[in-house]
């Protein structure tokens, strides 16, 4: 196999790492709410300055990793915040939620301009991120390299909290059936609450990874997020299987797209791919299996 | 709030009075407001149609910007080539260094072409994408997402063919449209007459049809779609037919738009200008056809007078309009004016 299809593997493998952690917490709010936050890409905007704000506290080899926990926690906070002021009103008008989540995100983009600049400011990357791996004679970027094990690590955390852990329970159960979960006593309210703020978190992570890779600018977010949005149309209701699967999909189309066509028509591909994927398989990837008439 | 339904006695005369006004405003406007008036309009004969597929089918589109931008570009393309002396190039082609004209410009010299394809070109789009999608019985926050993919696709893909679509920049510089000179007297008044009687033309017709069956079907549809289904409907073709005829009356309206602008780019297309056409209609309201078109002339007069003064603020107050608007008044200014705000 000649050195571009390795190098756009590998490209497309990152690109999904990507798509995945931002796509995550839409699809997990999606399973349980059936509403998508479309403030969700200024989630990963914050992460990408909280990023450049802590390296700029604590410069030097290791500010990075102590970055990824500050942009959790930022962006994990800031969702919160959107969930119960905004989002939490609006639960049985998912059209609307769409609309009004918008507008926070036009609000967040034009603070953020407001505060930084429009240019965009950008991150340092350590030493130990800025190298190259070669092998099998393609170039692997170190920072890639990076981005693709913290995907894994975050996808592995995720699905031990979901099926090992109490509250993983609760979620599971919730996103089985609300009603019958509420009944049972469980405050799915809070579920709710817990996942937005956990998505919103892991997307501000995604936003450090982001701020590796290029400048961090007040609509960084955006282009990433379209592709986020049409992994969960192709994922699946609230499937993280199907996240996941549909994520490495798209992120491998995108990249190896890109042999063959420029940019904008590969973006142009990929939506044709998706709409040709729902002709098949409507109910996504993974479908849960459900007796609920309208799921 | 004040209950505006108690200016009933006013009611059955104040369609006809602000017909009357709007006919009239040549005569009163200079012909820099008129143009803009004209402009506005021309985005209502797009609000109409969301009306239609948000308000009554439950059919959310953020990608209305790309059937917009379809019949702007078609009337762009033949008034480009209508100016061109014979076997010469538009300019930015030969800038980008082209030879010859793309196959799909030459028949947009046509007058006739040109016409038909600022009709059919958006609504075959339409019916054929939203066919696409509801057909396997996707839909609500899943179609709003797929349109909201379509339309950043649509607008990079115009950038990047910068050497046939004039890139970023878009398409300008007009002179005459069909045959008749653009800045010539008269010509002003005509084109806003034309756009008001399109205007007026799809608003009685959309009132017919929001009043037929296919009206009741499509709002069943939205209210109920599985329930339409087991009283023995497909509501699939209604869905395609209101989805078609809304991408029909963007393209219209974007045609329209044209004319008045003097130009057509992405940057009057893309995410963010789809977006803000729901706000229009959020904002005058999303169930009533007066109401899209009082909610695109206010909110677009307000970003003419907001804008252009403060162009940070605009971003600011459009993002806080749209969260009061649709978290509080989900029925808009036509709510209010019924007496029922939510």
């Amino acid at each position: 196999m000649d050195a571009l299809f390795l190098n756009q593997l590998f490209n497309g493998a990152s690109l999904a790492s990507l798509y995945l952690l931002a796509a995550l917490g839409l699809a997990l709010s999606f399973g349980l709410m059936r509403v998508i936050n479309m403030a969700h890409g200024e989630m990963l905007m914050l992460g990408g300055y909280l990023a450049w704000m802590t390296l700029l506290v604590v410069p030097g080899a290791l500010g990075i990793l102590l970055a990824i926990p500050v942009a959790f926690l930022g962006a994990a906070a800031m969702g919160g915040f959107i969930q119960s002021t905004l989002i939490r009103h609006l639960s049985a008008r998912p059209l609307d939620t769409l609309l009004a989540t918008w507008g926070v995100s036009l609000i967040l983009q034009q603070g953020a301009r407001d505060l930084f600049g429009a240019i965009g400011v950008e991150v340092r990357a350590p030493e130990w991120l800025t190298g190259n791996f070669v092998a099998f004679g393609v170039t692997l970027p170190s920072a890639r390299l990076f981005i693709i094990a913290i995907a894994a690590l975050v996808l592995g955390g995720l699905a031990l909290l979901l099926l090992k852990t109490r509250i993983g329970l609760l979620v599971r159960a919730v996103n089985q059936d609300r009603m019958m979960a509420s009944a049972s006593g469980i405050d799915v309210k809070r579920v709710d609450f817990t996942i937005f703020c956990l998505g919103s978190g892991v997307a501000g992570l995604a936003g450090v990874m982001l701020a590796l890779l290029g400048p961090v600018t007040p609509n960084v977010g955006q282009s990433y997020i379209i592709p986020a949005f049409l992994v969960v149309v192709m994922g699946g209701l609230g499937s993280i299987v199907g996240t996941t699967a549909s994520a490495i999909i798209l992120g491998l189309f995108a990249a190896l797209a890109q042999i063959f066509v420029d940019v904008s028509v590969a973006q142009m591909l990929l939506l044709v791919f998706v709409i040709l994927f729902i002709q098949v398989r409507p109910q996504g990837v993974v479908a849960v299996k459900t007796r609920q008439l309208d799921a | 709030m004040p209950d505006l339904s108690r200016l009933s006695p006013l009611k059955p005369v104040l369609p006809w009075l602000l017909l009357a006004l709007g006919i009239a405003a040549p005569f009163a406007l200079s012909s820099y407001d008129l143009n803009l008036l004209a402009r506005f309009m021309a985005m209502g004969i797009l609000a109409l149609g969301l009306v239609l597929i948000w308000g009554h089918g439950g059919i959310l589109s953020l990608g209305q910007g790309v059937f917009f931008g379809l019949g702007g570009y078609a009337i762009a393309l033949h008034m480009k080539l209508a100016d061109l002396p014979a076997g010469e190039l538009p300019d930015f082609m030969v800038w980008s260094g082209r030879e010859s004209l793309p196959f799909w410009w030459t028949p947009f010299a046509s007058p006739a072409f040109t016409l038909a394809a600022i009709i059919l070109v958006p609504t075959l789009a339409g019916a054929l994408f939203a066919w696409a999608v509801f057909h396997r019985r996707v839909g609500g926050t899943y179609f709003a997402l797929i349109t909201q993919a379509l339309s950043l696709a649509f607008a990079t893909l115009i950038i990047s063919r910068q050497d046939v679509t004039g890139g970023f920049n878009g398409l300008t510089d007009f002179y005459s449209i069909f045959g008749v000179g653009l800045t010539s007297p008269g010509t002003g008044s005509m084109l806003y007459w034309i756009t008001l009687a399109i205007l007026c033309g799809a608003f009685v017709a959309l009132r017919w049809l929001l009043a037929s069956r296919f009206g009741i079907l499509l709002r069943a549809a939205r209210d109920g779609e599985n329930r339409v289904r087991f009283l023995g409907y497909n509501p699939t073709p209604f869905k395609v037919a209101a989805f078609a005829i809304a991408a029909m009356l963007a393209g219209i309206g974007g045609a329209l738009f044209t004319l008045h602008a003097g130009v057509v780019s992405p940057a009057l297309i893309g995410v963010v200008p789809s977006i803000e056409m729901v706000v229009w209609v959020a904002i005058g309201g999303r169930y009533s056809l007066a109401g899209a078109i009082v909610g695109a002339l206010l909110v677009n007069l307000a970003r003419d007078a907001v804008s252009s003064a403060f162009p940070e603020l605009w971003l600011y107050l459009m993002g806080a309009l749209f969260i009061f608007v649709v978290t509080l008044l989900p029925r808009g200014l036509a709510g209010i004016a019924k007496g029922k705000a939510a």
